[in-house]
């Protein structure tokens, strides 16, 4: 009882106390800030990654690719049975986007992934992230009227409404350039038909004239880009866009095209003789999920269309090929044993297969993420143990201040571990109340995050959470009480740890001397 | 009654270490404390008094020689039996009163209650315990200062104070040491005033340690020790059962 009455007059009385502690409090709360911090990002990215992952993938190498992948669907259905919840099949291969950009051509390595709008979906997120508020619902490779992105304020004009009016504009650029050319030539007369073969600027227009007609021109019916489209592709943004900060700090983003604009492909073919398929695609929307590395390495095409252009069709049965098929198991279901599954009807030495979950492929990311976290905890515990230290101090001016107090309680018949548990119990309430409030600081800070990032920017002038490097549009964050209560105990331990040396100093006091002490 | 020695010293002997040589304080110091007496150790500075009542009191172990309370030998009992003994079977006053500075005048008198029972117990008998602890305070005359702190009374008060925490546990013998060296005259005489009341009405036995041969002439034994023995070891007559003034003259030398 005398303990407890102590120990709490103790801590009401000595601020040094007070003062020791609030490191720990600081720790405390620094602790639970990154954590629900890292844990927000971590949970964030998991979304965010295995949202554009299927749960399992599994891809051939071949360039050809899987022949007959319904064969191989009811294979696979066969060994999972009831696990599997949809199943998709695509084709990926590497291609170049070019861009024709005022006149210049931007190129971009891309991924180029054919997939099935009918099925893809439902192995992966694909649809929600798209601009068009219709193709979020059901993705359709049409141009739409316009009505992109309503609720970007920034976002330019798309859609067929911006198509015809770039068509009319490049048809009376076009117009208006063969008009001067014409007066040029009739100016100059015959004799600069030479050089015009070696005039750049011209035969570079020429060219790109050309360029653009080349696949519109064929078949009996002529291309119009007013009225027809390309195949639609849909771009990652990043492939297409910059995003930029303006002279007034506000981000903006740049596109170098936009849904209604043609741009051009090349990919390999199918064939063992490989060669390149250069082919035009309409842009009939843009893919954001806030990843940059799929928004700035993929583009989107329809199966189909992708199987036709590569030659992945069997010309004698009409059976299409593909490279990947991705699966979406129920939820629940243990993918690493589901992969194992497949591997062993799928041995790699016998197929040219790779099996892999999501997580295998965003392995060494989500690993640096634990790392990191780990790292920082092991910091801020550190933190947590200077603190210790600093209690350790503390508490043996505190007994040494106490010396006559504890020979006058060894005088009045308290026992050495009665004593001890005065100053054992100090430790405890000094870090119980400072984790305590570490906590409930912590706790505080956590929900006003965005508010005191809005306010420290609104001070330096320094924007804290910098929405050009994050796809975040606030800082996401989340409380895990098993966190909590783990971070709390590690610091009450370490102040009780700390506090048992001086405890036991002063158990082992000698009461004579103690009472004697000046 | 008086006859049966409460608590007795056989042949004790201490000494401290001092830069390696041994210091002797005790040589074979042989001590009777009658029950229901007050016994005064008279001697000047150094000559062990405050020692032996230390081992008296169990805070320190002699190299020699025993101590006895009750038929029971307690200098080499186990640290549990010396605790309670503590707390139970003796009180202690000091010259610089000791009193927990954090703690007020009746939480002070509490503490030996709280020390001597687990916080069970304590909750327990907790309305009972305050009011032996008002009780106490009101025999010393210090229940109007319960809920101040010691550094809020003065030198009289927080003695009054000691003396009541001392009588919490009902303890059959007080050791005080210079109970009155930091008083000046006058509160000194009602601080013994109050201990001469506590051995007549409550039959307390007292061991008291002082320098003062005028304080000491009020006792009923004077023990006078010099360079770590007892020397005189005379009854002296109960008839001045009054502490003496400052004017009566000691009753050796």
């Amino acid at each position: 009882m005398y303990r407890w009455l102590l120990c709490f007059r103790y801590l009401r009385t000595r601020y040094i106390a007070l003062a020791s502690i609030v490191s720990v409090m600081l720790g405390v709360a620094t602790l639970i800030i990154v954590n629900s911090v890292m844990a927000g990002f971590a949970v964030e990215m998991h979304e965010r990654l295995h949202g554009l992952a299927s749960d399992i993938l599994i891809e051939c190498h071949a360039s050809g690719g899987l022949p007959d992948p319904d064969s191989h669907l009811k294979e696979i259905r066969q060994v999972l049975g009831d696990r599997i919840a949809g199943a998709s099949v695509s084709v990926h291969v590497p291609g170049m986007l070019g861009i024709d950009f005022n006149g210049q051509l931007i190129t971009r390595h891309v991924n180029l992934v054919g997939i099935d709008p009918e099925t893809y979906d439902n192995v992966s997120q694909f649809g929600r992230f798209l601009l068009h508020p219709e193709n979020k619902s059901k993705v359709s490779f049409d141009l739409k009227e316009n009505g992109y992105a309503p609720e970007r304020e920034s976002f330019p004009e798309s859609g067929w409404d911006y198509r015809r009016q770039r068509v009319a504009y490049d048809r009376a650029l076009d117009e208006e350039r063969r008009r001067v050319e014409e007066s040029l030539r009739r100016v100059r007369g015959e004799a600069l038909k030479s050089d015009e073969a070696s005039a750049g600027p011209s035969m570079s227009m020429d060219l790109s004239v050309t360029m653009f007609a080349d696949d519109s021109g064929k078949g009996p019916k002529q291309f119009d880009g007013s009225q027809d489209q390309f195949p639609g592709i849909v771009l990652g943004i990043s492939t297409c866009s910059s995003r930029l900060r303006d002279d007034e700090g506000a981000v903006r983003d740049h596109y170098y095209c936009r849904p209604g604009d043609d741009v051009r492909m090349m990919f390999p073919n199918a064939s063992d003789n490989t060669k390149v398929v250069n082919q035009k695609f309409t842009v009939i929307d843009l893919y954001e999920s806030g990843m940059s590395e799929y928004d700035s390495t993929f583009a989107f095409v329809r199966l189909d269309q992708l199987q036709e252009f590569r030659g992945m069709i069997n010309p004698a049965t009409g059976v299409r090929s593909v490279t990947t098929v991705q699966l979406k198991l129920v939820e629940g279901a243990d993918l690493n044993i589901a992969r194992d599954d497949l591997r062993r009807r799928f041995p790699p030495d016998q197929y040219a297969l790779n099996i892999q979950t999501w997580r295998d492929m965003q392995g060494p990311l989500l690993a640096a993420v634990r790392l990191e976290t780990t790292i920082l905890n092991i910091l801020l515990f550190l933190i947590i143990a200077v603190a210790g230290f600093g209690i350790l101090a503390t508490f043996f001016m505190i007994v040494v201040e106490k010396t006559r107090d504890i020979g006058t309680l060894k005088a009045l018949g308290a026992s050495s571990s009665g004593i001890m548990s005065i100053f054992l119990s100090y430790g405890v309430l000094l870090g119980v109340v400072g984790s305590g409030v570490g906590m409930i600081g912590g706790l505080v800070f956590i929900k006003y995050i965005n508010s005191i990032a809005a306010l420290i920017e609104r001070i330096t002038g320094q924007e804290v959470f910098d929405p050009t490097v994050y796809y975040f549009s606030s800082i996401p964050t989340i409380v895990d009480p098993f966190t909590i209560a783990w971070v709390v105990a590690g610091s009450v331990a370490i102040a009780v740890a700390a506090s048992v040396l001086p405890a036991l100093r002063a158990a082992r006091m000698h009461p004579v001397r103690a009472l004697r002490f000046e | 009654m008086k006859n049966q020695p409460l608590l007795q010293a056989r042949a004790v002997y201490k000494s401290y270490q001092k830069d390696r040589v041994e210091v002797p304080v005790l040589r074979g110091v042989d001590l009777d404390v009658f029950a229901g007496e007050v016994t005064a150790l008279v001697g000047r500075s150094g000559s062990g008094k405050s020692t032996l009542m230390h081992l008296l009191a169990t805070l320190d172990q002699p190299d020699q020689g025993e101590v006895w309370f009750r038929g029971e030998r307690i200098d080499n009992a186990s640290r549990r039996q010396r605790d309670a003994y503590r707390n139970q079977s003796i009180g202690v006053i000091f010259q610089f009163y000791h009193l927990l500075p954090e703690l007020s005048a009746i939480e002070n008198v509490l503490a030996p209650a709280m020390i001597g029972q687990s916080m069970w117990s304590y909750f327990c008998n907790r309305k009972e315990t305050r009011r032996r602890a008002e009780a106490m305070l009101d025999r010393v005359g210090l229940l109007h200062r319960a809920t101040h702190k010691p550094s809020e009374m003065s030198g009289g008060e927080m003695q009054r104070a000691a003396i009541a925490r001392s009588l919490m546990t009902s303890p059959s013998l007080l050791l005080a040491d210079e109970p009155t060296g930091n008083l000046d005259a006058e509160t000194g005489m009602e601080i013994l005033a109050l201990l001469r009341g506590l051995n007549t009405d409550d039959g307390l036995t007292i061991v008291m340690i002082t320098h003062d041969d005028s304080i000491a002439s009020g006792a009923d034994r004077t023990l006078r020790m010099h360079n770590g023995n007892v020397l005189d070891n005379r009854s002296k007559q109960p008839a001045l059962g009054v502490f003496a003034g400052p004017t009566l003259k000691s009753s050796v030398g």
